[in-house]
């Protein structure tokens, strides 16, 4: 079975990408990490990238923030098409309408927490509008904390700050690869909870991708990927119906038909 | 652990290469010392052996004044007429021949210019005749007073032919003379070693090189058959008694081709010593590159330790890729340097007019000292780097981990005892404390220091850095560069220092040369008190002379008050050995000099009466109506009285002598020239009349004051520049530092520049920052290299104010440069670290693990 999500109007995505094929190496050693996903992430919402490990998250969301290539398919950020970008092109796509939020390693640690926030904007030459910096500085809640070198902070709070990096540009759309992968529940709870109220009370777009059910359950959509693939989706998840589907996934002989 | 530290070896090829070839530069330096001085060591014993091939006996006078190379030439005692006779009525001889053959003739060339040599001597000689090893290529032997021969590569550089006349200066001023041939060598050579000959007949030669008819300056006689050369030495020397030196000629061609080799172990020396500096360089940078390695390995070094290595089998594996790569470099620095030794060689028997080389040899001191010096320096400059590798714990291998920044107490406080302890050598030898190990002390010094503040680098760097880099924190790049360059004191520390190192020694010798200029230059200012003054350059060991008759033709010209000219030799007073001095007109020692007498009445000489400056007669005892026995480099010993003494200064010579002196001297033309002008006098006018008078002294030119000091300061210029551009050499080194240090910082920030380019970084941006840290880390060297370089010349120029160096100067122009060309270097050096970091593939760095 083939579910192609279809949620949302065509105006509306801040992300989509149109029967993406990526297949690396040749040969015997060649592997195909995604087999034509079609997929929209509307403007203003928060979505889940789900799947067991390997069927192609990373892929595919790096497809979508036009860090990869594709090897077939259109990819477009709001009315850009990625694909067929050269280096300026997706360099001034990063600065103007992507924001990053990965794993580990997301800040410079010669710069100081506020430094690293204001990092984006600064490369691209541009002035942090005050009030929205004030604002972001408040819900991510590191006031105290702006003068800390990232040697000094907390895991989790270093993937606030990450977070506030990539809010306080404004972008179309947020990419978050695994925020919570290397964080305890806690902290992870911490990120996850301003993630989601920076979607409901500023519209921020943010794709997600995580394995994990109970980080997928803040997201308003999930989308299943096995064997690079889009076999399944699910609208305001829970954790549960979340692990539901997983293990439906797991179980072949319910898939695939 | 062998086969994991071959493989990590072989992935980072590139990078120990980088460093690697400060050492290849280093011992290209010594094993290229060595060839060199084997291969001209062997070329001159053969040109030589051969030159002295149809001598079985020489018979010379002993000298007067006996001198080393390096006080200048020394002058045989002449041998009478008679010798030859009585060396041919020894038995078992069968012929004998009187020959002069002295240094000190000079060709005028068709320019009207002298025909200088740089090293090999002007030999003034008698024509012998042809024979096995002299051939006539062209003319006839010279059989008239006024007719020469001179040998091919003479005539070539003079551009002079069979036929023309030519002037020649010897003893006495120019001659005119008739070239009636040009002869050459056996084998079809036309000079033995670049030595250019002018032969005379008998008697003219006699005169003109010796001063006086019926005397050689020595005799050669062949053995007959049957008789062996040593054995009839014997037979000489026992005949003629205790007054003459009696050699084989196989010990003239010893004797000879060892003085050249003291020479070139000089150059030995020169050599060795830059290879010194291009190695104390390459110290730092091998350093670096293993603690950086150390650093960026510490995941998988702390992943062997979990899975059982022993803490020394850490050290092992870092120091077996030392071994390797000193290895390496040895044998590439050995090619290098057997080059280099041959190309050097060539070169040097090119100048020397022609010099035929023996083959190419490698001695084993090439190879050995290649070998040594490649490989301990490495393994010595890797030990810390591996002995903090043995300290990482294995649970860094499971640990993110943050270089944690290790407190800079220990290298604070290990750097300022080393910096005392070299403080406390140069104290010691430049101030004379260290007899005879000076030179020892004061390079220990020298040494001492540059390690004891490379040490306390890390701790200057912060502020310094930082300080710096607000210079460029302008852009966003800018100031993400030099917080690059800040964030690893140690690492930029070394990579400094490195240049520090190159910059601080030219800084230093440009101090202590600069300053010895000034201070010449203000002393002649304020003293000499003479409008136009005599002199040539020197090329050579010969200083340029002019004709006497000049002094008193110029002493005649209207408006001119006083001329004087001063005479120079080497004597011995009462068996010392000290430099004397002759005026032609005593009186300019108070009238030009500024000489102020202290006892006794120095305006006026009689012949057998002298002078002292202040600081010989203290030295030597003496006083006023004090005699002193003089041998000067010819005639025989005399007895002159003290009549005065007057205050030592720069520009007084230690003894004045009467102008009679002077025909006694080696060379009894004066050296140099003095016209003082009446009130008035327009030295415009004056000036050309006395260049008139020097048409036949072409070794001499007339000029003004301020360029005769500007001429006489500007001899310091040529050794300036050579030191300057060799050691250039260790700027280099320390620019191949700085590009390996970026590269490595690049390699290990690559997820970090992944990063800044996912976040919208562009590429000229990514270079722009890479080129900063650069700048920054290489201005950070040079300022230190300015700084440390003028404390230590300031420290020489101290301690050489007795020797009249008093006024310090600072050369701010060329330091200025040196920062503007660290800038430079900065750039040039990022180039290719930062087009390697623009070209990041960003996905890559991202998931790079
Ligand atoms: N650079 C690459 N070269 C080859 N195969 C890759 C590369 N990156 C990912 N893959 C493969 O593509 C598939 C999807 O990988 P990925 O998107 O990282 O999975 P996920 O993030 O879901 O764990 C996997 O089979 C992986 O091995
Ligand atoms: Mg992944």
């Amino acid at each position: 079975m083939i579910v192609t999500a279809t949620v949302g109007q065509q105006a509306q995505a801040a992300a989509r990408a149109s029967d993406v094929w990526k297949v690396y190496g040749s040969g015997e050693a060649q592997v195909i990490a995604l087999r034509g996903v079609s997929a929209e992430f509307e403007r203003g919402r928060f979505t889940a990238i789900m799947g067991p490990s390997g069927s192609g998250k990373s892929t595919l969301m790096h497809c979508l923030a036009g860090l990869d290539s594709v090897t077939r398919g259109t990819v477009m950020i709001g009315d850009t098409t990625v694909t067929g970008l050269g280096d300026a092109g997706l360099t001034k796509l990063r600065r103007d309408k992507v924001g990053f939020i990965f794993q580990q390693f997301n800040l410079l640690p010669t710069l100081t927490a506020q430094e690293n926030i204001l990092l984006p904007l600064s490369i691209a030459g541009r002035k942090p509008d005050p009030a929205w910096y004030d604002t972001v500085i408040d819900t991510v809640g590191l006031r105290e904390r702006l003068g800390h070198r990232p040697a000094q902070l907390s895991g989790g709070q270093q993937q606030r700050v990450a977070c506030a990096r990539a809010l306080v540009a404004r972008p179309e759309v947020i990419f978050a690869d695994e925020p919570t992968g290397n964080l305890d529940s806690r902290s992870g709870a911490e990120v996850l909870n301003f993630l989601r109220n920076s979607v409901r009370e500023h519209g921020q777009t943010i794709v997600m991708v995580t394995h994990d059910p109970t980080a997928a359950a803040y997201a308003d959509r999930v989308v299943f990927l096995a064997d690079g693939e889009i076999v399944s989706e699910l609208i305001e998840p829970t954790a549960d119906t979340v692990l539901d589907t997983m293990k439906k996934l797991d179980a072949p002989a319910e898939v695939g038909n | 652990m062998f086969r994991a530290t071959l493989k990590s070896l072989l992935a980072r090829k590139l990078r120990l290469l980088l460093s690697g070839l400060a050492v290849v530069l280093g011992v290209m330096f010594v094993s290229g010392a060595f060839v060199l001085t084997d291969t001209l060591g062997r070329s001159f014993d053969a040109v030589f052996s051969d030159a002295f091939s149809d001598v079985d006996v020489n018979v010379a006078g002993k000298p007067k004044v006996a001198l080393s190379e390096v006080e200048g030439e020394q002058v045989a005692a002449p041998v009478p007429a008679s010798v030859v006779d009585r060396v041919k009525a020894v038995p078992g001889v069968a012929d004998v021949q009187g020959v002069v053959n002295t240094d000190g003739a000079r060709l005028i060339g068709s320019n009207g210019k002298v025909v200088t040599s740089f090293g090999p001597p002007q030999l003034g000689e008698n024509w012998l005749g042809e024979s096995d090893l002299v051939k006539l290529r062209e003319g006839r032997a010279p059989q008239a007073d006024d007719e020469i021969v001179v040998n091919v590569a003479l005539a070539e550089a003079a551009k002079v032919k069979v036929g023309d006349r030519v002037g020649v200066l010897t003893l006495a001023p120019k001659k005119e003379f008739t070239l009636v041939g040009v002869f050459g060598y056996s084998g079809g050579r036309d000079s033995v070693g670049g030595v250019n000959e002018v032969a005379f007949t008998t008697p003219v030669a006699q005169q003109l090189m010796l001063g006086k008819p019926g005397v050689f300056s020595n005799v050669t006689a062949q053995a007959a058959g049957g008789t062996t050369p040593e054995a009839l030495r014997d037979q000489v020397a026992r005949s003629l008694g205790a007054d003459y030196e009696v050699k084989t000629g196989k010990q003239l061609a010893d004797d000879a081709s060892a003085g050249l080799k003291e020479g070139l172990s000089f150059f030995n020396k020169i050599l060795l010593g830059f290879a010194a500096v291009a190695l104390l360089v390459g110290t730092f940078l091998i350093l670096n590159t293993f603690s950086i390695i150390v650093a960026q390995r510490t995941r998988e070094l702390a992943l062997m330790r979990a899975i059982g290595a022993s803490g020394r089998q850490v050290i092992g594996s870092v120091v077996l890729e030392a071994v390797a790569v000193g290895l390496i470099a040895s044998v590439l620095g050995l090619a290098a340097g057997i080059g280099v030794g041959a190309l050097l060689a060539y070169l040097f028997g090119k100048l020397a007019g022609g010099l035929t080389l023996a083959g190419l040899g490698v001695p084993p001191a090439a190879v050995i000292g290649a070998f040594a010096v490649g490989t301990v320096i490495t393994v010595v400059a890797a030990l810390l780097p591996a002995l903090r590798a043995s300290r990482i714990p294995p649970i860094a291998a499971m640990q993110d981990v943050a270089t944690p920044d290790r407190p800079l107490t220990k290298v604070t406080v290990g750097g300022s005892v080393v910096t005392a302890i070299g403080a406390g050598l140069l104290f010691l030898g430049l101030g004379g404390h260290a007899g005879d190990n000076t030179l020892a002390t004061i390079l220990g010094g020298v040494l001492f220091a540059f390690i004891g503040v490379a040490l306390l680098t890390p701790l200057i760097s912060r502020p310094v850095v930082a300080l710096l880099g607000t210079i460029f924190a302008w852009s966003v790049p800018g100031k993400l560069g030099r917080l690059n360059s800040g964030r690893n004191p140690r690492r930029t520390a070394i990579t400094a220092a490195a240049l520090m190192v190159g910059i601080a020694l030219v800084t230093g010798v440009t101090v202590i040369l600069d300053s010895a200029k000034g201070s010449i230059s203000a002393l002649a200012e304020d003293t000499i008190k003479a409008e136009l003054v005599i002199s040539g350059a020197q090329a050579g060991p010969r200083p340029p002379s002019f004709d006497p008759a000049v002094l008193e033709k110029a002493a005649a010209i209207p408006g001119v008050r006083l001329v004087d000219g001063e005479y120079g030799d080497m004597a011995t007073l009462n068996g010392e050995r000290t430099w004397v001095a002759a005026s032609s007109d005593v009186a300019a020692l108070e009238k030009i000099f500024g000489a102020k007498a202290t006892a006794g009445d120095i305006s006026r000489l009689n012949p057998d009466q002298m002078l002292l400056s202040s600081d010989t007669a203290k030295s030597r005892n003496l006083a006023v109506g004090s005699t002193v026995n003089v041998q000067l480099s010819r005639g025989e010993a005399r007895t002159y009285t003290v009549s005065g003494i007057y205050e030592s200064s720069q520009l007084t010579n230690p003894v004045v002598l009467p102008p009679q002196a002077a025909t006694d001297f080696a060379i009894p033309q004066p050296i140099q020239g003095f016209v003082q002008l009446a009130p008035g006098t327009s030295v415009a006018a004056v000036q050309p009349q006395v260049e008139r008078l020097l048409a036949d002294s072409p070794e001499v030119s007339v000029a003004d004051r301020a360029a005769f000091i500007k001429q006489q300061t500007s001899q310091l210029d040529t050794p300036l520049r050579m030191i300057q551009i060799l050691l250039a050499l260790a700027i280099v080194i320390a620019v191949l530092g700085i590009i390996n240090t970026l590269a490595l910082s690049v390699l290990e920030r690559t997820r970090e520049l992944g990063l800044l380019r996912a976040i919208g970084l562009r590429r000229a941006q990514t270079m722009r920052m890479i080129t900063v840290e650069a700048v920054v880390i290489s201005i950070f060297g040079a300022l230190l290299g300015v700084v440390v370089g003028t404390g230590l010349g300031a420290a020489v120029v101290r301690a050489l104010k007795d020797e009249g160096i008093t006024d310090l100067v600072l050369p701010w122009g060329q330091m200025v440069t040196f920062l503007v060309l660290a800038a430079i270097i900065g750039v040039v050096a990022a180039v290719l670290p930062a087009i390697r970091a623009a070209r990041i593939n960003v996905l890559g760095a991202i998931a790079h693990d």
